[in-house]
């Protein structure tokens, strides 16, 4: 700060605080929501602090014992399947990306600027602009309701790689010179330079794919009829479907808070990865 | 910038990329191709016919009012959520950027929402604002007004802005955040030495460098509530009441798996396609511009 | 130990009608277990010559032999030498140890002798404490000796060095030029160093090559480059201030380029009558800029007097002499020693 103005402070810290009640007010909602009984919240106004359910809700809404119109599928397998499908995503997204950054980068081969352009362009159309034919090619290929008809065709996307050629492009061009004069080849000078010199970018990039894969729902509510194979987010909309009144909001609540913690975790724990990546691939 | 020493290899980069060329070429070229295609195509409702139309697909949507109505009201939605977004999460930087204590538990706080999947942040505000159960809605009766997104197209179309711009309101404030710290310290303390107070600087001096970031997260914020808010309308109003937050994206699912519309659905696709593309282009002659700058 | 000998050596790059050649048909023989050092201005070729004998460029045209082998297409692994980076090129994320340790694990040296071998260069270059950190935890001079450890550990035929000292500070840099002396005379490696810096290779050299726009002006030990220059480029480029010339000098014939060093200039009774322009002091000497004119135009000359002799004042006359056996002839049409 330039000057002392001990009023611009206060202030500044008021706005913030505020700004972050706003923030959390839905959050604070759902939780508290997710330990009330289910008539306590349709009798309006609603308590506004917590509640004594907490464990009989979040058992139910796991084990899929609540009752209610969509909630016979137990949370727990959703949230397994919401689990594999991200690391699926996130992973095979770093592992295809580094290897294709790699070759593009480090080697000269003909129509390598072919290959680059083509995999440039689909950085700009996400799945949603082409769901129908796409829904055709899984459906096609028998991978319905599988883990491979969820993941693969969002693996088909160039941010990761892109990510990972600019941050190729700055590692110092001595150290691939250093590690030819020490006898190093390519698969060799990949294994034991440059991955470890991308941990960090790797970090950031498993954090926001992460994200990206758990928090999926129109592919996922395309692909998936059967309730086994459910993500968690889809499990939330199968849920609220029902209607207004006969909704069990407790137990949806308590599905929303289950849904939102395993990513809002990895956003927080690997915040700093984060930070730096989301800035980096879009800069 | 490229390297200058290489390996040599006749089959390993081939080897190399041969995964994700397969993955794109499969997942997307091949179905952005038969989007094209199925744009010139009219199938019955089963698929057992097919007939080429030509343009007549795009002919119809341009006569389909509420296709032209879609498009309207995905220009309200992605505007109101550009500006309502933009201008929270800049004022938020703002004052963040001045903190000196505590910067990092206000950033933690602030940027959790993004890791809420879109679905549930429609949930959540659904919940808040249902008429019979909701606390907000509530809480408005009590003030005399009578929120029902159910009935009313307007308050349906606020339920769904305000649910994407506080999902959207990290991402923003992380950007911005960045973009103010990287405005060197020397130029506000010569600004304040120049005699301007706080407000003066903001306008003449901070404003003015940040706007690169914000005109990209302008258009950042443009193709999110065109496409990634699907999952929101979905869950908080499915297109509703009426059609009256039914933006592009979601009328391409609904015409193409509700009613089976392929043909239409596929020339929506085209439609779409070509804007994307414009805004990427946008954004690219930005950047580069950027670069010269 | 073996020698380099460099057989007409051409680069050029780009093909068909963009072809830019850089070096021009070069050739020097460099003996078993001398110290060469490769000089010229930036953008001269000497560190594309260099990385031409390292093999991280291919060689267009020539062929480069070290020892008796014509390494031109060998990988630089298997040329059996050490280089040393300008920036050093440490592995950032890999201790002291295992940088100095990396080419010989890839060349499946055992365990034990990988350890002696790194133990024994740590030792010479006062790094064993060092051994478990990683560079960014070291100095710049520490990072340095790091990179020549690399090197010595490979027990290479040859070492390259790639203007290794100009990231270093002036005061380390002297310091760094007497350890690699120091080096050489106990490992007797054949070494190939590139440097910008005229010092740095008059010091360093056993012998010296002059390069200037991808040509070799003259290769010879640096007393040899001294006192016979074989060009003007090389008569300017070598010494500080520079070698006067004059291309109009009194008594010399027509298109003849008359040399004089500074320091070779006393100031005299008569002689060349010169009006002092500026004068510098540097403490133990002074340089005196002198504007000499006569018929066919001005000629500007720099004379470095001790610091004894008495300092003339701004704007008057002096006289100079040249000390008749320090004067060098040039061709005036081709810059070469007549």
């Amino acid at each position: 700060m330039v000057e002392r103005r001990p009023l611009l402070t206060a202030f500044t810290h008021l706005v913030l605080i505020l700004g972050v009640i706003v923030v959390a007010f839905p959050l604070y909602l759902t939780f508290v929501a997710s330990t009330q009984t289910s008539q306590a919240i349709v009798q309006t106004p609603m308590p506004l602090l917590p509640g004594d359910q907490l464990v009989e809700n979040y058992t139910a809404a796991l084990t899929g014992t609540g009752g209610g119109a969509g909630a016979k599928t137990p949370v727990g397998r959703m949230m397994v399947v919401s689990l594999i499908s991200a690391l699926i995503i996130s992973l095979g997204k770093i592992a295809i990306s580094l290897l294709s950054a790699f070759a593009i980068v480090y080697f000269r081969f003909p129509y390598r600027m072919f290959f680059f352009w083509m995999i440039f362009i689909t950085l700009m159309l996400p799945v949603e602009v082409r769901i129908g034919p796409t829904y055709k090619v899984v459906a096609d290929l028998g991978m319905l309701d599988t883990y491979a008809g969820l993941t693969i065709p969002l693996i088909a996307s160039a941010t990761a790689t892109f990510l990972f050629r600019q941050f190729f492009l700055t590692v110092p061009e001595e150290l691939l010179e250093a590690a030819r004069m020490d006898g190093a080849g390519p698969i060799r000078f990949f294994k034991d330079v440059l991955l470890p010199l991308s941990a960090t970018s790797i970090a950031a990039l498993f954090v926001i794919q992460f994200i990206y894969g758990w928090n999926q729902y129109l592919w996922p509510l395309l692909v998936t009829t059967n309730e086994n194979m459910y993500p968690v987010v889809i499990g939330i909309k199968r849920m609220i479907s029902g209607g207004d009144s006969e909704m069990q909001w407790n137990i949806v609540m308590a599905t929303a808070m289950l849904a939102m913690v395993p990513p809002a975790l990895v956003v927080i724990l690997m915040q700093k990865w984060f930070v730096k990546g989301l800035v980096d691939t879009e800069k | 910038m490229e390297k200058r020493v290489v390996f040599r290899s006749s089959w390993l980069p081939w080897a190399l990329i041969a995964p994700q060329v397969v993955v794109i070429t499969l997942f997307f070229f091949w179905p952005a191709a038969q989007a094209l295609v199925q744009s010139l195509q009219q199938s019955d409702a089963f698929g057992t016919s097919v007939e080429w139309v030509g343009f007549e697909n795009f002919v119809n949507l341009w006569n389909d009012a509420t296709y032209l109505a879609s498009f309207y009201t995905t220009a309200v939605f992605s505007v109101s959520v550009a500006v309502v977004g933009l201008t929270l999460s800049l004022l938020l930087a703002v004052f963040a950027d001045r903190v000196v204590k505590g910067a990092l538990a206000y950033r933690t706080l602030l940027i959790w929402p993004y890791a809420v999947a879109p679905a549930v942040a429609g949930v959540l505000w659904l919940f808040m604002f249902a008429p019979s159960v909701g606390v907000v809605s509530y809480t408005l009766r009590k003030l005399g007004f009578e929120w029902n997104h159910l009935l009313n197209g307007n308050h349906a179309m606020t339920l769904v802005v305000m649910a994407a711009v506080w999902k959207q309101i990290s991402y923003n404030f992380l950007f911005f955040l960045a973009g103010l710290q990287s405005i060197p310290k020397s130029l506000i303390e010569a600004a304040a030495i120049d005699g301007a107070r706080p407000w003066r600087r903001f306008w003449t001096i901070v404003f003015p460098m940040l706007s690169p970031t914000t005109f990209f997260l302008l258009v950042i914020n443009i193709v999110y509530a065109f496409f990634d808010t699907f999952a929101i309308i979905d869950s908080a109003t499915q297109g509703g009441p009426g059609k009256d937050t039914v933006i592009l994206v979601y009328k391409v699912y609904y015409d193409g798996f509700k009613a089976m519309d392929l043909g239409g659905s596929a020339a929506q696709s085209v439609i779409l396609m070509v804007i994307v593309v414009a805004l990427t282009v946008i954004q690219f002659r930005f950047v580069e511009k950027k670069v010269n700058y | 130990m073996a020698s380099i000998s460099l057989k007409n050596v051409v680069k050029r790059y780009g093909n068909g009608k963009s072809v830019n050649q850089v070096i021009h048909g070069l050739s020097a023989e460099i003996g078993d277990g001398e110290f060469v050092v490769v000089v010229g201005p930036s953008g001269c070729g000497k560190s594309t010559l260099l990385r031409m004998v390292a093999g991280l460029e291919e060689i267009s045209e020539g062929q480069i032999i070290i020892g008796n082998r014509v390494v031109n297409d060998l990988e630089p692994s298997e040329r059996d030498i050490a280089m040393v980076f300008q920036n050093y090129a440490l592995y950032p994320h890999m201790s002291v140890f295992d940088n100095m340790a990396y080419g010989l694990k890839i060349a499946k040296v055992p365990a034990a002798e990988i350890r002696a071998r790194v133990d024994k260069a740590a030792a010479i270059l006062q790094l064993g404490q060092f051994l478990e950190r990683k560079p960014r935890q070291l100095s710049g001079g520490q990072r340095q000796r790091v990179a020549m450890g690399r090197a010595i550990v490979r027990q290479p035929q040859v070492f390259l060095f790639d203007e290794p000292l100009s990231n270093l500070d002036a005061k380390l840099r002297a310091h760094t030029r007497l350890e690699i002396q120091k080096l050489h005379r106990e490992l007797g490696i054949t070494s190939l160093f590139v440097t910008h810096d005229q010092v740095e290779a008059m010091t360093l050299a056993q012998r010296m090559i002059v390069m200037n726009d991808g040509v070799m002006e003259q290769f010879g030990t640096p007393e040899e480059v001294y006192a016979r220059p074989a060009t003007t480029f090389v008569a300017t480029f070598i010494g500080s201030p520079p070698m006067n010339l004059l291309k109009n000098a009194p008594g010399a014939d027509a298109g003849t380029i008359v040399g004089i060093r500074p320091e070779h200039l006393d100031i005299t009774a008569d002689g060349w009558a010169l009006v002092v322009d500026a004068i510098e002091t540097l403490g133990a000497e002074r340089l005196v800029y002198g504007r000499w004119a006569h018929g066919s135009g001005d000629e500007l000359m720099t004379i470095r007097c001790e610091e004894n002799v008495p300092v003339p004042t701004l704007g008057s006359t002096i006289h100079v002499t040249p000390r008749a056996d320090r004067l060098h002839y040039f061709d005036a049409a081709t810059g070469k020693r007549k």
